[in-house]
């Protein structure tokens, strides 16, 4: 493996034609008129050009590689490429050793969540032309380091699995008598931006506290606990029992209201909202007149 | 979460140039409340020895009190002016802010969180200037 290691900064790939075909269907975000135009120009200045990308580099078991280092990367710019198309584009053409995680580029799957520039994003949604050359490409910081841009993501996963992300019943009628679960429409909107969670990470990687505290559930373990716990179909006592983990000092009451868990999440979840909402059923709960 | 590898400074304040409004609002509230307290000591050790002077007219008006010398003395002085400016500005922002946060805790506007903290910035420099003139009056450098 350690042979493999080609000099990616001298490289000047031609433009490859089958690439231009096969672009990525990149969730680009149209809220207003201006604002396409305005990454409309951006990316006809960078047309027949080349983007400048800096790519952390990392492996233990490449002796090579076991000094931490960022690798430059000069990818032929096309239309509509994201953080993702000039990452694949340099594993492919200059340096298969090159790793990370992708599955459908279409902000769906949450596997290529980076730290771009300085901010977590999902390396498929983000459109490269709108952000400043060089553009540095990192892993998410607050997870250990697999390799090249592969984070661990067991702890975060066992955070989520912590607080029981799945439809529970108290009384699940016998086989014969099962209905469907029908939810009011209201209740529906009422989650509807929780369940659009694609579990990358991001907001974890984000967040301040559950940088310094292990116990945290973190934003996405409590957002997941909120779908369930708004969820009307859903009795009373599994209610409170969500509200019990929940309540607990590394649960929501961690939580500082710095809002960066909600700035980063690619699926805009208003994750801090969520967790206050969760802190306010917290004190409703305890709260006794007597 | 240790860490073996150095990526620059991603763990701390290093990066200070891409924190959002949330996180500018908490680092703020944090410091300006530890102002507070540590001025709110300060303040119960200075009183506490005020009490000789209580009640005593004659000795105040004849410049025989030490205390009530010592504090006209470093009301006198710029600096302690200039830090009575500051106190105002830190008590100010964090009552803005607490109030900031006190919404948040309500589930009120969260969308526009950013907005209320540039809100409270802007009206904490505000304020402050107003009590300039007020502050500095009659002080010698």
């Amino acid at each position: 493996m350690s042979t493999q290691q080609a000099e990616p900064e001298s490289q000047e790939a031609p433009e490859d034609p089958e690439m231009k075909g096969a672009e990525s269907p990149a969730a680009e975000e149209q809220k207003g008129g201006g604002m396409v135009e305005e990454h409309a120009e951006k990316e006809a200045e960078l047309e027949g050009e080349t983007v400048h990308i800096k790519v952390f580099r990392y492996d233990p078991e490449v002796a090579d590689k076991q000094e931490p280092r960022f690798d430059d990367f000069h990818v032929p710019f096309t239309k509509g490429m994201t953080v993702l198309d000039s990452v694949m584009y340099a594993r492919d053409e200059y340096d298969s050793s090159l790793t990370f995680r992708h599955s459908c580029r279409q902000a769906v799957c949450g596997s290529d969540a980076f730290f771009v520039n300085g901010k977590q994003r999902l390396g498929c949604k983000t459109q490269i032309s709108d952000l400043e050359q060089p553009v540095r490409i990192e892993p998410l910081p607050h997870q250990e380091v697999v390799k090249d841009l592969v984070v661990d993501m067991d702890h975060f996963y066992d955070q989520m699995h912590a607080v029981e992300p799945y439809f529970q019943d108290e009384d699940t009628p016998e086989t014969d008598a099962l209905e469907e679960q029908r939810q009011s429409p209201e209740n529906r909107e009422k989650i509807k931006m929780s369940s659009r969670c694609i579990w990358c990470g991001a907001c974890m990687s984000s967040c301040n506290i559950a940088a310094g505290d292990n116990e945290y559930l973190g934003p996405a373990a409590i957002n997941k606990a909120y779908k369930f716990a708004m969820d009307d179909r859903e009795g009373e006592e599994i209610k409170e029992h969500r509200l019990r983990i929940l309540e607990q000092e590394h649960g929501v009451w961690r939580c500082q209201t710095q809002f960066s868990c909600t700035e980063v999440c690619p699926k805009d979840i208003p994750l801090t909202e969520h967790i206050q909402e969760l802190k306010r059923e917290a004190v409703k709960k305890n709260l006794k007149f007597w | 979460m240790s860490q073996s590898y150095n990526r620059g400074l991603i763990e701390d304040f290093g990066r200070w140039k891409e924190f959002s409004a949330g996180m500018w609002a908490w680092i703020f509230h944090k410091f300006t409340g530890w102002m507070l307290i540590g001025y709110l000591f300060t303040h119960i050790a200075v009183l506490s020895t005020s009490i000789g002077a209580a009640g005593n007219e004659a000795a105040i008006m004849a410049e025989s009190d030490v205390y009530t010398t010592t504090l006209q003395g470093l009301e006198g002085l710029f600096l302690i002016r200039l830090l009575e400016v500051g106190l105002l500005a830190v008590a100010v922002f964090h009552i803005l802010n607490g109030l900031r946060l006190l919404m948040v805790d309500l589930g009120v506007g969260l969308e526009a969180q950013d907005k209320s903290f540039y809100a409270s910035l802007v009206l904490t420099g505000a304020i402050t200037v107003a009590s300039v003139p007020t502050f500095l009056t009659g002080v010698s450098l």
